[in-house]
């Protein structure tokens, strides 16, 4: 029988690398000692249909090693890809289409939406990863012309910060300046990343009680 | 001359006009690939000066070169950056050749409405099919980004195409696919019209679920099925 300090059963979550610093952070600042984490590379984003495949891969080679796995991904685009896949190991994902409404909350995304179509967003992954992410991936670097090919429909940046920080905020600012485009920053914190994932853990935090102790981080 | 290996093997600038036909439509597909926008330009003049129709270049020097890059795209060799620069250096080909397409008074072998469904605003893919049927003798008529069943409705009553073509890259917009179509079915009219399906999230399972009768994996194969399809659809019918 497992020792109440020391749990060998543990909670895996398999998470998109874009999502890994949150997590890592949300782990330690609700002290998910019991929580560990395995990320797969976020580039897959420009590729989602692979990301099932790659999904598969990692909950096969963790599934007997662990009481309870959870997938760190939306719906990502995969169009029910993934939904399909953790449906065959009865697990459970982040809620929504993408990371974005997960941060936002469903609701706010849709109302974000709603407002302008042509939205593109930034999380704190993707405003530290900007150049590589979206303007090398695309392209941009070497051949500017592509820009509006892309982008030619946008008409604001949102910014969805997980943490306040100043340098952050600016490289945004940056970001959408680089596009042409209108900057708006809205701080939501770790929205339903966090939720989704204490839901997850909730049966162990009601097991070890000294390990859920909430992030007060939440603005969303 | 270099008596260095390294310096044998460099690439000698290939000069377009010293090339057979054969060579340059070669070469053209190799700069088609490369994103070579001046280099496509001049190919086209110089096949044009050699007394090739406009439909002959376009068909065997820019489409052709063209579905090398839709294949190599399918299978993971090119990704959407090389097929938008392919594009934009079909596009100095194309530009070439438009005028003297119209001049010709050839016929488009079919017309087609193309719109990205409501709620999406990501037109890349449809750009591309829109390039590459224009490219095999179709006449197109683009509706742009977030079209409702309304807007569908309003083209295919005014254009009467043969094709009506709907894009969306959201897994949150693509269901808006079998609104339209259900509607086409509520008015009776979904038998008027073939219905293309295509974009990033979609698949064939997808497409005959909605009720569409082909899904286009990319433009390439959206411009070797649709004279196919409306060939075989006005046999059908006559």
């Amino acid at each position: 029988m497992h020792s109440l300090h020391e749990p060998k059963a543990r909670v895996l979550i398999i998470a998109c690398g874009a999502l890994a610093k949150e997590i890592v952070a949300l782990k330690n600042l609700n002290e998910w000692h019991h929580l560990d984490i395995q990320c797969i590379d976020a580039k897959l984003h420009h590729r989602p249909a692979l990301i099932p495949a790659r999904l598969k891969e990692q909950i096969e080679r963790y599934r007997d090693q662990y009481e309870k796995i959870f997938v760190g991904y939306a719906d990502c685009g995969t169009a029910g890809g993934i939904d399909r896949l953790i449906e065959e190991y009865g697990i459970e994902r982040l809620p929504g289409a993408d990371c974005f409404a997960c941060f936002a909350g469903l609701d706010n995304f849709k109302a974000l939406n709603d407002e302008e179509l042509g939205t593109f967003y930034l999380t704190d992954f993707l405003v530290r990863q900007f150049d590589f992410m979206v303007i090398q991936m695309l392209g941009i670097d070497k051949h500017p012309e592509l820009r509006d090919d892309y982008f030619g429909n946008y008409k604001r940046v949102v910014y969805l910060s997980q943490i306040e920080d100043e340098k952050l905020l600016n490289a945004a600012k940056v970001a959408a300046e680089r596009l042409s485009l209108p900057f708006v920053h809205l701080h939501c914190g770790y929205g339903e990343v966090e939720r989704a994932l204490s839901a997850q853990l909730v049966q162990r935090i009601s097991v070890y009680p000294n390990h859920g102790k909430k992030s007060s981080h939440i603005l969303a | 001359m270099s008596d260095t290996p390294e310096e044998e093997y460099d690439d000698e600038e290939v000069v377009l006009s010293e090339l057979s036909d054969k060579e340059l439509v070669e070469q053209m597909h190799d700069d088609l690939y490369d994103g070579l926008k001046e280099d496509i330009a001049e190919g086209t003049s110089i096949l044009l000066a050699r007394g090739w129709a406009a439909d002959a270049v376009l068909n065997e020097a820019l489409v052709g070169g063209m579905q090398v890059v839709g294949v190599d795209f399918r299978d993971g060799i090119l990704f959407v950056p090389e097929v938008l620069l392919a594009a934009n250096a079909m596009k100095g080909g194309m530009s070439i050749l438009k005028p003297l397409l119209s001049e010709s008074g050839i016929k488009p072998i079919g017309k087609m409405v193309i719109g990205t469904v409501k709620g999406d605003i990501h037109d890349i893919g449809k750009n591309l099919v829109t390039m590459m049927m224009e490219g095999t003798g179709f006449e197109v008529i683009d509706l742009g980004i977030n079209q409702s069943v309304e807007d569908y409705f309003k083209a295919l009553e005014e254009h009467q195409p043969d094709i009506l073509g709907m894009s969306a890259l959201l897994t949150t917009t693509m269901p808006y696919m079998k609104v339209v179509i259900d509607e086409m079915v509520n008015q009776s009219i979904r038998d008027d019209y073939l219905v293309f399906v295509g974009g990033a999230p979609l698949n064939e399972e997808f497409a005959q679920a909605v009720g569409a009768d082909v899904y286009c994996r990319d433009a390439a194969q959206s411009a070797e099925l649709g004279p196919i399809m409306v060939h075989n659809r006005r046999g059908s019918r006559a």
